[in-house]
């Protein structure tokens, strides 16, 4: 145990300091940069100069990279620029409200790719298991964006029961916080569940071809004591780091949802961030970013331990 | 045999089984008969395809989605079991109707203790509660003899060895006292000891539980072991049945005798006679001959008689029945056995290939960073040697270290001590990739598993090609003449040339893989295992292939097998190793005769022997294979040795007894002593300890 | 099933084609036998007909504004899908967006192929080091979240079609890398590789003639996977405006001038929307087909 941490500590360090080294060099790298974004396109070759100097930007940019580790250590992650307030003061808050996204989608992915995966792969090729994974297949194949805007012409413009935007702001029409999520957590479910449930599914497909599901079947066991004791376990084996893995997806990854109904999250900052060249922001935010990813391997992992006796030696 | 006094417990009335594909219906059992009455084994035999599984598998109604019985019924205990609704189905599934499979690591559930699935059994069927289940579970797995049950009940599947993962299947099995065990292959894949072992365990408990088996087997020698009745079963129908002693003694049906005469029986040798092989190859289940199904492979066939119309079963009294119509006009049958020659063996000729004082020891790792710091002695002060043109066999069990003395010769893994010489030259310490052409031509290898020994993209003639183009040096054309020479050498047409791995069946791919060994016409060839995967009659035709070869080419062949009776046939030279020595090495002819090492005794006495009428008491070895990480200080087989003299036995390496012509014996025992015990039949401590 | 009875119907032609090309005509017959393929491959043949013969069959010029039609932009005689808040002929826009998707896509999803290919054979083969360094070097690429991987490379660098490639394939090189390296690692203990050895062959032989041919089946499946996975990236990068520069035409772009306008001009977002889906529903479906085929040998 003490060695599976220590492996899985090591992993994260490395890749938190190869990613911040690849992201402060990408940004940073030549010096008349930072200067330039912050006095802005019309300043003079002389003021950028100036600036640099003065911010010690000609120094070597490995020196410069120590610097900035060292700040970040202390829990200075700077400034934004395009907010105009300290980096830290937005970034959990957006996180925040990502986080409560992805915690409700969560929620509501697992119990039910589990259960849609489970069922269409007890039975490979009956009419259940052909619907679901037709089901599944359309629902991750059909893009956020695309996703977003049928659903909302359904609900919003056609049938108008629910927002079209999700501000978290006690908005004008008077949309409740709860019916404004509505939208947003139906597209996330179903574009991430159509890509768990097919994986369960086939895990599932494979499981049940096992010879140790024969031997079940031919003590005499029911179908459903079959499944629940022999087949469940063993079929979420391989899922289980995949499931992990979707919180990565939830919190770095439904930028499109943020912008499809303007929510306030995490990846709809790092867009800003990027498209303003917003450098101390996309820094802290890659690196926070990194840090939920391998944080979500590190549990896949765990899972997976606890599932398969065969590893844990 | 059949008593008409009591009904039978199963029984096959003209029962039909077919599986609908997408190319058609494939009838894989056309109509079969036959009863096993309660508390009889009966064994059940035949090459691979002819249906043995899924009589099995139709018995347990488990035939997936697309197989039925199309007709006819198969009766257990009085109720036709296609007819049953599942609940009744599953009341009797795994209570009156158990059944033990081929492969017990992936038939136990990896996720769930030992304990808790065996408890399950009784849970569901006899309502009993955990307690009393445990209970159960733990008197049913002193009864297959597992040590320290209480312990075992914890443990996970991959925790335990084959053998002992088989006794827990058997164990799951018997734990409802049913009145029918179905046993498919229930020790294929186990070594032969373990083999032994698990077989003994079986008929012992037969007694005891006084249950009726079914026991489905390739190897003749198994069924014998077990079994009172015995059905021979040929593209899915019963071609004869009968006792044992009576189907053993008088085949009626002629594929039984080609299956009887194909077997290289220990006795026999290759200077006595080639063995009998069975021509041509089962036909597919998606369209069935008219008449007899076995007529184009059979030598006594007629044309018209046996070709036009279904055969009907023949009696031949005492319950032994035979589907041939010329049953009756065969010959007497006489057994073919005792036909050893003389080889030819000149002391003084230079050996090939001779390995001294070979060592290898690997780095145990764990993981990406952990090395434990410990070694594995694969190898440990191997000497042997191989005379030109001859063969040299290198037998003994998983783990003895045969398979790391192959990749040494290959080259695949470089040897850590001592010498291996190919012709005075040093190759042990020389990785493939370093390895000159010109040794690589001189030594060529022939694989165990037909399966991967080709690769399914590339055509035959490439593969032959291209290792002719590498060895030889040849162009293009010159090298496609040469393949249709090849080709031919191995007795296989010229257009198999343009076919796929995928188009051949395994004796085939086999004579494919042969014929890429001899490209470059090497000294050497290494042949690992290369028939245990094939059906005995495939089997016979690869061996006599390979002896044909070496008497036209002088071939050396360095051949590896667990298979006694192969090795018997084959060798010249015979090494028996275990845990990576050397224990006994001599001509082969002395090395079969006592004195024996007391582990060669015990793997001559635990080989199935197909012949009912030589069944003796069975040496069976206590214990596990030690780990080859911590090595006894003194004998290796210290640990398992009937013979066992005393303490000094853990603690000193055992002297070499050089007893002539080059036989030596790695064993406390003077071998005077050893004759003594080993003729004088004293015997050695057997069975294992209830 | 019935494209391949009336392949088989047919009567031989006179020049029978060469071994390769009739085994490959052979394979894309037997797509017949599964009706995912059928559908599949039916959408993605309608898409790519649809790119390649844009030049010809678009009625109007993609980045034409017909600002009389802002009157009334819906389908209509003129404009068959009706027209952008611009004016521009939306069957022409989603025509000649086809092409920038179909392009891109395929020759991203290539590179990643080939380049996953080379590094999981290697470090498959190799082991040791060289697997230690490629699959660690993968993991932290894997482990990056693409999306924000994208944004901050290309805010930096700039969106072009090249740009957007490179980003793709090195992305998504890993996945395939694991792939192949799991392939490999499983049949360079075949006994034909060791056949190979024994011969004399390079490891460079090996690799690509003995074990990436034995590959091909899970890598076709992963290719078409790919393919919509990457053809819905470059919809979500278009529709973040951090795709192709405008004014071409690009499906996520389309989505993403117009979606405010949804309660007026519905339209407008929702075809681009239905085109994207049904590409990637083509590319997934023709992966599942593929995969049922291959299961059945």
């Amino acid at each position: 145990m003490l060695r599976f941490f220590g492996k899985h500590a090591l992993f994260m360090v490395i890749t938190l300091i190869a990613v911040s080294f690849i992201v402060f060099m990408m940004n940073e790298f030549s010096p008349g940069d930072v200067a330039r974004k912050e006095l802005g396109a019309y300043a003079t070759q002389e003021q950028v100069d100036l600036l640099t100097e003065r911010l010690g930007l000609n120094r070597p940019v490995v020196v410069r990279y120590f610097e900035y580790i060292g700040k970040l250590l202390q829990g200075d992650l700077g400034y934004s620029q395009r907010f105009k307030v300290p980096v830290s003061d937005i970034i959990f808050n957006r996180l925040g409200n990502t986080a409560f996204l992805a915690a409700i989608s969560f929620a509501l992915i697992v119990p039910l790719s589990m259960l849609l995966g489970i069922v269409a792969g007890m039975r490979e090729g009956s009419l259940v298991d052909r619907s679901i994974t037709i089901f599944a297949t359309m629902a991750a194949s059909v893009p956020e964006f695309a996703m977003g805007v049928f659903l909302a012409s359904i609900f919003v413009v056609w049938l108008k029961v629910l927002p079209g935007t999700a501000t978290l702001l006690p908005d004008a029409a008077g949309w409740s916080i709860g019916a404004q999520l509505v939208l947003p957590v139906a597209v996330i479910v179903l574009y991430d569940m159509g890509y768990v449930v097919s994986m369960i599914r086939a895990s599932m497909v494979e499981v049940m071809q096992r010879p140790y599901i024969r031997t079940a079947v031919l003590k005499g066991m029911s179908f459903r004591r079959v499944i629940l004791r022999h087949a469940l376990r063993n079929a979420m084996i391989n899922p289980v780091t995949v499931i992990m893995l979707q919180i990565n997806y939830l919190i770095a990854g439904v930028v499109v949802v943020e912008t499809v109904f303007a929510y306030p999250g995490f990846g709809r900052m790092m867009l800003e961030a990027a498209l303003f060249k917003d450098i101390a922001l996309i820094e802290a935010g890659a690196l926070v970013a990194v840090f939920v990813c391998v944080a979500t391997q590190i549990l896949g992992d765990l899972g997976y331990m606890a599932l398969d006796p065969r590893i844990r030696a | 045999m059949t008593d008409r006094t009591v009904s039978p417990l199963l029984e096959f009335r003209n029962a039909r089984i077919s599986f609908m594909l997408r190319v058609g219906e494939a009838n894989v059992i056309p109509g079969l008969s036959f009863s096993i009455n309660p508390g009889e084994a009966m064994g059940l035999v035949g090459e691979s395809g002819c249906g043995k599984s899924t009589v099995a598998l139709a018995i347990m109604r488990y035939l997936g989605r697309a197989g039925r019985v199309t007709s006819g019924q198969i009766m257990f205990e009085g109720r036709d079991i296609a007819s049953m609704s599942e609940d009744e189905l599953r009341r009797i599934r795994g209570k009156r109707l158990a059944m033990v499979y081929q492969d017990p690591m992936s038939s136990l559930n990896p996720v769930k203790t030992i304990g808790s699935q065996l408890m399950e059994v009784p849970i569901i069927h006899d309502d009993a509660d955990e307690a009393k289940a445990r209970a159960m579970a733990l008197r049913m797995l002193d009864e297959v003899k597992l040590p320290d049950a209480a312990s075992v009940m914890n443990r996970y599947p991959h925790q335990l060895s084959g053998g002992q993962q088989q006794r827990v299947v058997i164990a799951m099995a018997l734990i409802t006292q049913p009145s029918l065990l179905v046993m498919d292959e229930p020790t294929t894949g186990l070594d032969v000891t373990v083999e032994a072992a698990v077989l003994d365990l079986v008929r012992e408990l037969r007694q005891r539980h006084n249950s009726a088996i079914l026991f489905i087997s390739h190897n003749l020698g198994t069924v014998v072991r077990v079994c009172d009745r015995i059905g021979v079963m040929y593209a899915g129908e019963m071609v004869e049945q009968g006792t044992i002693r009576e189907v053993f003694a008088n085949p009626g049906h002629p594929y039984t005798r080609g299956l009887l005469d194909c077997l290289p029986t220990l006795g026999r040798d290759k200077h006595g006679s080639p063995l009998s092989t069975i021509p041509g190859q089962v036909g597919s289940p998606l369209s069935r001959p008219p008449g007899c199904s076995f007529a184009k492979r059979c030598a006594f066939a007629e044309e018209g008689r046996c070709t036009t119309v279904p055969i009907a079963i023949e009696t031949l009294g005492g319950g032994h029945l035979a589907q041939c119509v010329r049953t009756r006009e065969l010959p007497p049958y006489q057994r073919r056995e005792g036909l050893s020659g003389v080889g030819n063996d000149d002391e003084s000729v230079p050996a090939m290939l001779e390995i001294t004082a070979l060592r290898k020891t690997y780095r145990q790792t764990h993981g990406l960073f952990g090395d434990t710091g410990k070694t594995v002695k694969a190898l440990n002060d191997v000497d042997m040697f191989a005379k030109p043109g001859k063969t040299l066999a290198i037998v003994g069990e998983s783990g003895c270290g045969k398979s790391t003395l192959a990749k040494v010769l290959s080259g695949l893994v470089t040897s850590t001590d001592g010498a291996v010489r190919l012709e005075r030259e040093e190759i042990g310490t020389v990785g493939v990739d370093k390895r000159p052409q010109s040794l690589k031509r001189k030594l060529q290898m022939v694989f165990q598993n037909p399966d991967s020994t080709l690769n399914p993209s590339h055509s035959v003639g490439y593969v032959i090609g291209r290792a002719l183009r590498r060895l030889k040096g040849m162009s293009r054309r010159e090298a496609e003449n040469e393949t249709a020479r090849l080709l031919d050498v191995v007795k296989l047409n010229g257009d198999f040339a343009h076919r796929k791995p995928h188009q051949l069946s395994g004796g085939q791919k086999q004579r494919i893989a042969i014929a890429r060994a001899l490209a470059g016409d090497p000294e050497v060839m290494i042949a690992d295992e290369p028939v245990s995967a094939l059906d005995v009659s495939v089997q016979a035709a690869i061996i006599n292939l390979l002896n044909e070869l070496q008497t036209e080419r002088k071939t050396t062949f360095l051949f590896i097998s667990h298979d006694l009776a192969v090795v018997r046939y084959m060798a010249d030279h015979v090494a028996v190793m275990y845990l990576g020595k050397v224990v006994e090495f001599g001509r082969a002819a002395e090395v079969f005769e006592p004195p024996f090492h007391p582990y060669t005794e015990a793997l001559l006495s635990a080989a199935p022997v197909p012949d009912p009428t030589r069944q003796g008491e069975r040496i069976i070895l206590d214990g596990a294979l030690p780990s080859a990480t911590d090595l006894p200080p003194g004998c290796p087989f210290s640990s398992r040795c009937p013979r066992k003299v005393g303490a000094i036995c853990d603690t000193t390496p055992p002297p070499e007894q050089q007893l002539g012509h080059g036989h030596r014996i790695a064993c406390h025992i003077p071998a005077v002593e050893l004759v003594a015990l080993q003729r004088g039949g004293a015997p050695a401590k057997v069975a294992a300890k209830a | 099933m019935t494209l391949q009875t009336t392949i088989d119907r047919l009567p031989p032609t006179r020049s029978a084609p060469p071994g390769a090309l009739a085994s490959a005509l052979k394979q894309v017959a037997r797509l017949g036998e599964s009706w995912p393929a059928m559908i599949g491959g039916g959408l993605v043949l309608f898409w790519v007909a649809m790119a390649v013969l844009a030049p010809v069959l678009a009625p109007h010029p993609p980045n034409a504004n017909n600002m009389a039609a802002l009157a009334y932009p819906f389908p209509s005689a003129k404009h068959w899908l009706g027209t952008d808040h611009l004016g521009r002929d939306i069957l022409s826009r989603l025509m000649w967006g086809a092409r920038t998707v179909l392009l891109v896509a395929p020759v991203a999803v290539l590179g990643a192929a080939v380049i996953g290919s080379f590094l999981g054979l290697m470090a498959g083969y190799y082991r040791g080091w060289v697997d230690g360094v490629i699959s660690r070097v993968g993991d932290i690429i894997l482990s990056f979240p693409v999306i924000i991987l994208y944004m901050i490379i290309l805010a930096k660098f700039g969106s072009s079609a090249l740009n957007i490639i490179v980003v793709i394939a090195v992305t998504k090189a890993p996945i395939i890398a694991r792939i192949v390296r799991g392939i490999t690692l499983e049949l360079r203990e075949r006994d034909y590789v060791m056949a190979a050895k024994m011969r004399g062959e390079s490891s460079l032989y090996i690799m690509f003639f003995e074990i990436l041919p034995n590959a091909r089946g899970p890598l076709i499946v992963d290719f078409c996977l790919r393919l919509g996975y990457t053809t819905i990236i470059i919809g979500v990068l278009g529709f973040l405006g951090i795709g192709l520069p405008p004014p071409d035409p690009d499906w996520g772009g389309m989505v993403k001038d117009t979606y405010g306008m949804m309660l007026v001009w519905p339209h407008m977002s929702l075809i681009p929307c239905a085109a994207v889906s049904s590409l990637v529903i083509g590319f997934n479906l023709l992966a599942i087909g593929l995969r049922e085929i291959s299961l059945r040998d």
